[in-house]
């Protein structure tokens, strides 16, 4: 049931031209055939389920629908699910399970970088980009603050978000 | 905020694309999609065909050539932000990129397609204007190039005819012994500008001013070059007072008055951003010398 596409949110684009894709999602392969005008956004949460990627403004601003295209940051609000075609894609469910935390999932854990929850996979993907593709990544506030600028929280202030990436860089670095 | 319905071309060659471009009434070009799928969701924009050009092989090449940059129209701000070749010739450039937007939008969008949407506060438009750049563009029509002088219209408005794409566009070197800065002023880094400034200054041996070149976006309806600061900084000693008075000429150039900041307090900014860029130019220019 939980792994049957959600009809009713495409439904309206069901009588559209249809353009087949074929994409890969943390790791597992889709075959789908979707409307142009499909968000990837929409296309993970509704077409392939995985809702752990937020929707919260749809024109770039707030960063909740960040993913990684082909190992970058990008907003998926801002990607048609026609153009990764071919692609690789890495969602928030790819950085760990309930279980087993990922060490920024972790961090923000342990630091209370969260409240509501609803700016955290941004938030999560764009620091785990931050600290993964910097070999020397500036652990300033200023440096934290300017890496995180493109994501916004209603709730925590960024205070606990500034020192979960910190903790985040120590726990990566730790073994 | 979903978009409306249109047709999807994916353009395998610029050829491709522009035949598109002529056989549908309102077409757009899919490079970034950072500012255009925006208006789509919004439905600001409701085109009939969106052409996506970023399968087109061979728009993603920086070259630089006697210290000019040209860069294809699928060249993205991150890839030309982290260039070190581009850096080492000309690094007015990433000074400037670094104000667009964040990361993970300069990830994806292109500064071509920056010049192409020509927001009036856009950072790379304005950076064109300063050095006398130009783009290629490609239509039905053949082949031309357009200096930024003869581009930008007004906000969101270029000349470029509606069958033609930019396949390039030419930053030119910086002067011999000139120097540079990119100055700005937002609410949070990465927004749109309230103002900002680009500056390049050539003092001659005297120590004076030889040459200057000044450009503005956010101030007015389109990206501006700031004539009259420029012909009133050449010339002087390029003292505290002769730049002040030189920067207080912007003030009849600042007509925005939107987004918060009045023409009074944008004026203030943008004559102070003059002040900052001027110095931190010729400072540089002078480091360059030593
Ligand atoms: C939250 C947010 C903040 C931003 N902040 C800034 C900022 O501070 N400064 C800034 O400069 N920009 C900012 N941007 C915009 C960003 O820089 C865009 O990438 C850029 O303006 C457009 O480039 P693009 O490649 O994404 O173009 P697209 O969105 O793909 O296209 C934009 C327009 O240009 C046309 N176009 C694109 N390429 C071509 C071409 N080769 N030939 C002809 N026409 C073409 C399209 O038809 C379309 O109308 C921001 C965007 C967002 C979402
Ligand atoms: S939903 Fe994509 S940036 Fe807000
Ligand atoms: S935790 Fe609620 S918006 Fe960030």
């Amino acid at each position: 049931m939980l792994n049957q596409p959600d009809r009713t949110a495409t439904q309206g684009l069901a009588d559209e031209d249809r353009i087949p894709v074929s994409v890969t999602v943390n790791g597992e392969a889709y075959e789908r055939s979707v409307s142009p005008r499909l968000l990837l956004s929409d296309f993970l949460r509704h077409e392939l389920r995985l809702t752990g990627t937020h929707v919260g403004c749809e024109h770039g601003v707030c960063g909740c629908c960040t993913i990684r295209l082909n190992g970058e940051t990008a907003r998926s609000c801002l990607t048609l699910a026609v153009q990764v075609d071919g692609c690789e894609i890495h969602t928030v469910e790819s950085l760990g399970s309930k279980s087993a935390l990922g060490p920024v999932q972790q961090a923000f854990k342990e630091c209370h970088g969260l409240q509501c929850g609803y700016c955290t996979p941004g938030f999560l993907m764009v620091v785990t980009d931050y600290l993964e593709n910097n070999a020397d990544p500036d652990l300033t506030d200023a440096g934290i603050r300017t890496a995180l600028s493109g994501n916004l929280c209603r709730c925590t202030g960024y205070q606990n978000i500034v020192a979960a990436v910190r903790r985040a860089h120590k726990i990566m670095h730790a073994g | 905020m979903k978009p409306a319905r249109f047709e999807y071309v994916a353009a395998k060659t610029v050829a491709e694309a522009i035949d598109a471009r002529s056989s549908f009434d309102d077409t757009v070009i899919l490079a970034g999609g950072q500012s255009l799928i925006p208006m789509l969701n919004y439905r600001v924009a409701q085109p009939d065909a969106v052409i996506d050009i970023n399968r087109v092989p061979g728009l993603d090449t920086i070259s630089v050539d006697n210290g000019a940059v040209r860069v294809g129209a699928l060249v993205r701000h991150r890839q030309l932000e982290l260039s070190a070749e581009a850096f080492a010739a000309h690094p007015l450039l990433r000074e400037a990129l670094d104000n667009v937007a964040h990361i993970p939008i300069r990830n994806r969008g292109t500064i071509c397609g920056s010049i192409a949407h020509a927001d009036a506060a856009a950072e790379m438009p304005a950076v064109l204007v300063c050095l006398d750049g130009f783009v290629t563009a490609q239509g039905s029509g053949g082949e031309r190039n357009v200096p930024a002088s003869d581009l930008f219209l007004f906000h969101m408005t270029t000349t470029l005819d509606s069958d033609e794409i930019i396949t390039s566009a030419t930053f030119p070197a910086l002067p011999k012994g000139s120097g540079y800065a990119f100055e700005e002023l937002t609410r949070r880094h990465g927004d749109y500008a309230v103002a900002g400034i680009c500056a390049v200054i050539t003092p001659g041996p005297d120590g004076n001013c030889a040459s200057a070149s000044l450009s503005a976006c956010g101030i007015a309806e389109k990206p501006v070059r700031l004539s009259a600061v420029e012909a009133a900084l050449v010339g002087t000693n390029l003292s505290d007072d002769a730049v002040s008075a030189a920067a207080a000429l912007v003030d009849d150039m600042v007509t925005n008055e939107d987004d918060g900041a009045g023409g009074r307090y944008r004026r203030q900014v943008a004559r102070t951003l003059i002040t900052r860029a001027v110095a931190k130019a010729c400072q540089r220019a002078a480091q360059g010398r030593a």
